[in-house]
């Protein structure tokens, strides 16, 4: 085990400074056999037990239960973990400071022992946990403390998933993140569609646009700070670009007459890819926010589209039906010659880069079924993970393991709905959402 | 023509104005509201669908929508009668502008739609400007797959959904 672990890590949240803190007794983090490789096809979850957080103040007896149970429903939820459920436990938690009786948990096959309290104090949160490795006896990594206000308590559940995950995988987490996405309700032909924003499990949605016009595939900035997504309000498809705390828009570009779309952020956030349609030509053009100035990077009567970077910005991957059908290309940057790398049955759209730089995903439709997979970014080594009437925009989790995707239901009641699914297909999970959804994309960790 | 009718008529380009703001304006189906200022009586009544020049007629007599085949934004020999009469009632009613609206059936990726929509659009536009119809009359959008007009998932409500309607409006000149 890698030692990346800080004493104690301050976080802060709404603005609220949180107090560091030194744990006593902290093992020191260790090398071992504990860990999970999560690019392995087919895996045995990794058993956990997680008793619930003990509540130090009276008042954060409800905040320890739901804070253990969202950190048990994310790790649970990746597929690569397997809780063991509270009432196989032997031994009962009821002091932070207690010593772990690492028999009790042998005994019901826990690997991964998560201990934790919470207190609750002047509408601040505070919750402190440790990791065991219940079969060597020992702590995995020094036990740390976040502290935000009352509000913010899923986020510190998800802080501390990400620092389990993190320990256990030698990954980055991505718990603690953000989807931006298209909220959708009324029937197919009468669909009324705005933005809205939620964290990455479906929770805290919040309203970004109202649904007078129709709204379409936000793309966050690489900070988090900005949404990139086309509307109607115009009258024709034009991008804009929205500041997500100020919920202020704008619309990209001058011009009138010209319709815009597709939109994606550079790495560095300073340019924005997207397709431009003239008559009946679509091209990618790439403009730089700050100047204003605007390249045109394919040249072709073809329909080119859907632009994403690669991370290290030098590269972008995009769909064009140049060859008859809908496949996918990579050019440089600057434009130039691209290369064609889909080359399977059927069409390939949608491609969207990995932020780790090494598969790109897309959107497959053959045979009258729509597919999410993954590909290098030469092209080989193609997999789908989905399949169904029509799943279709994958937007990647910041550690490049996991993808999320609508899915539209068949048929005149058909509803589109968010699903995740990790790079291998082991897990597909829906995300739940308040109304029908579409279009997401994930943005950064916090 | 009479001063009445003229008036009726402006009602109904009204309607339609109204009816093309805002998040009704990609429905479509262009025959919505045409009826309210056209009255009820029996013959020619000026502004409904029995009245050649009316915007009505256009929508149901003539038809304000063609059909495009799978991924395809060519046009058929039906899709070129329609136009056909589409453009010899754009030129005879020249105060009229038109928007030629693009759609795609589900089957397709969100952006690539939109893409197909704008080829059907333009498609349809060339095609009536080649008809004669002065080109600053036409203008077109894309809706992709945002609205269709038939909500199953079979062949039968593909095939309507896959179209360029031509939805007129009276010019702000007239």
């Amino acid at each position: 085990m890698k030692q990346v672990l800080a004493q104690a890590m301050v976080l802060g949240l709404a603005l609220v400074a949180a107090l560091g803190l030194a744990l006593p007794n902290a093992a020191q983090a260790q090398g071992g056999p504990l860990r999970i490789e999560i690019t392995e096809g087919t895996i045995e979850p990794m058993a956990y037990a997680v008793p619930s957080f003990v509540a130090e103040t009276p008042g954060a007896q409800q905040y320890a239960e739901q804070i253990t149970q969202v950190i048990a429903d994310d790790l649970t939820g990746t597929g690569l973990f397997r809780e063991i459920p509270r009432d196989a436990h032997i031994s009962r938690i009821t002091s932070f400071e207690s010593p772990v009786q690492f028999a009790d948990w042998k005994a019901i096959n826990a690997l991964v022992l998560l201990t934790g309290a919470v207190s609750e104090q002047n509408g601040r949160v505070t919750v402190k946990f440790r990791i065991w490795d219940v079969f060597a006896g020992t702590e995995l990594g020094d036990g740390m403390q976040f502290a935000a206000t009352s509000d913010g308590w899923r986020r510190l559940a998800h802080k501390v998933a990400d620092q389990v995950y993190s320990r256990l995988t030698g990954e980055s987490g991505y718990f603690d993140s953000r989807v931006v996405f298209v909220s959708e309700s009324g029937p197919k032909d009468q669909r009324a569609k705005r933005l809205a924003i939620m964290d990455y499990d479906g929770a805290n949605v919040q309203y970004l646009t109202d649904s007078r016009s129709i709204v379409l595939a936000p793309r966050f900035s690489p900070n988090g700070e900005r949404v990139l997504y086309t509307s109607y309000e115009s009258g024709e498809p034009r991008v804009h670009v929205l500041n997500v705390g100020a919920v202020q828009s704008q619309i990209m570009s001058a011009g009138g007459g010209v319709m815009s779309f597709a939109p994606r952020f550079s790495p560095d956030g300073s340019k924005v890819v997207y397709s431009v349609t003239s008559g009946s030509n679509t091209d990618i053009y790439m403009r730089d926010l700050a100047s204003g100035s605007t390249t045109q990077l394919t040249f072709t009567p073809a329909i080119e589209t859907a632009p994403s970077f690669s991370p290290d910005g030098s590269r972008i991957v995009f769909e064009s039906d140049r060859s008859g059908s809908q496949q996918l290309y990579v050019m440089p940057a600057s434009g130039g010659e691209p290369t064609r790398i889909s080359f399977g049955q059927g069409r390939y759209g949608t491609p969207v880069w990995s932020p780790r730089g090494d598969l790109i995903a897309f959107t497959k439709q053959n045979q009258g079924r729509f597919h999410i997979g993954v590909m290098r970014t030469d092209g080989s080594e193609e997999r789908l993970l989905t399949a169904s009437h029509l799943d279709e925009g994958p937007t990647w989790a910041p550690n490049g393991r996991v993808l999320m995707f609508s899915r539209e239901t068949q048929g005149a009641s058909g509803t589109s709905s968010l699903y995740s699914v990790d790079v291998a297909g082991r897990k597909l999970t829906r995300v739940r959402t308040p109304d029908g959804a579409s279009d997401p994309s994930w943005g950064p960790l916090q | 023509m009479t001063y009445l009718s003229k008036a009726l008529m402006i009602a109904a380009a009204l309607g339609l104005a109204a009816c093309t703001s805002g998040d009704r304006f990609g429905a479509g189906s262009g025959a919505d509201g045409y009826g309210a200022g056209a009255g009820a009586n029996a013959g020619i009544v000026p502004g409904s669908a029995n009245d050649p020049q009316s915007p009505a007629y256009f929508n149901q007599t003539i038809g304000d929508r063609v059909l495009f085949l799978v991924d395809q934004s060519s046009l058929t020999p039906e899709a070129q009668a329609t136009l056909d009469a589409q453009a010899g009632w754009l030129m005879t009613n020249s105060d009229y502008l038109a928007v030629i609206e693009g759609h795609a059936d589900e089957q397709g990726t969100r952006e690539y739609n939109i893409a197909l929509g704008a080829r059907r659009a333009n498609a349809t536009m060339e095609y009536l400007i080649s008809k004669g119809v002065a080109p600053n009359r036409l203008k077109i959008i894309s809706y992709g797959k945002e609205r269709p007009v038939e909500i199953c998932s079979e062949e039968s409500c593909y095939a309507k959904n896959r179209r360029a309607v031509t939805v007129i409006s009276m010019g702000l000149g007239s």
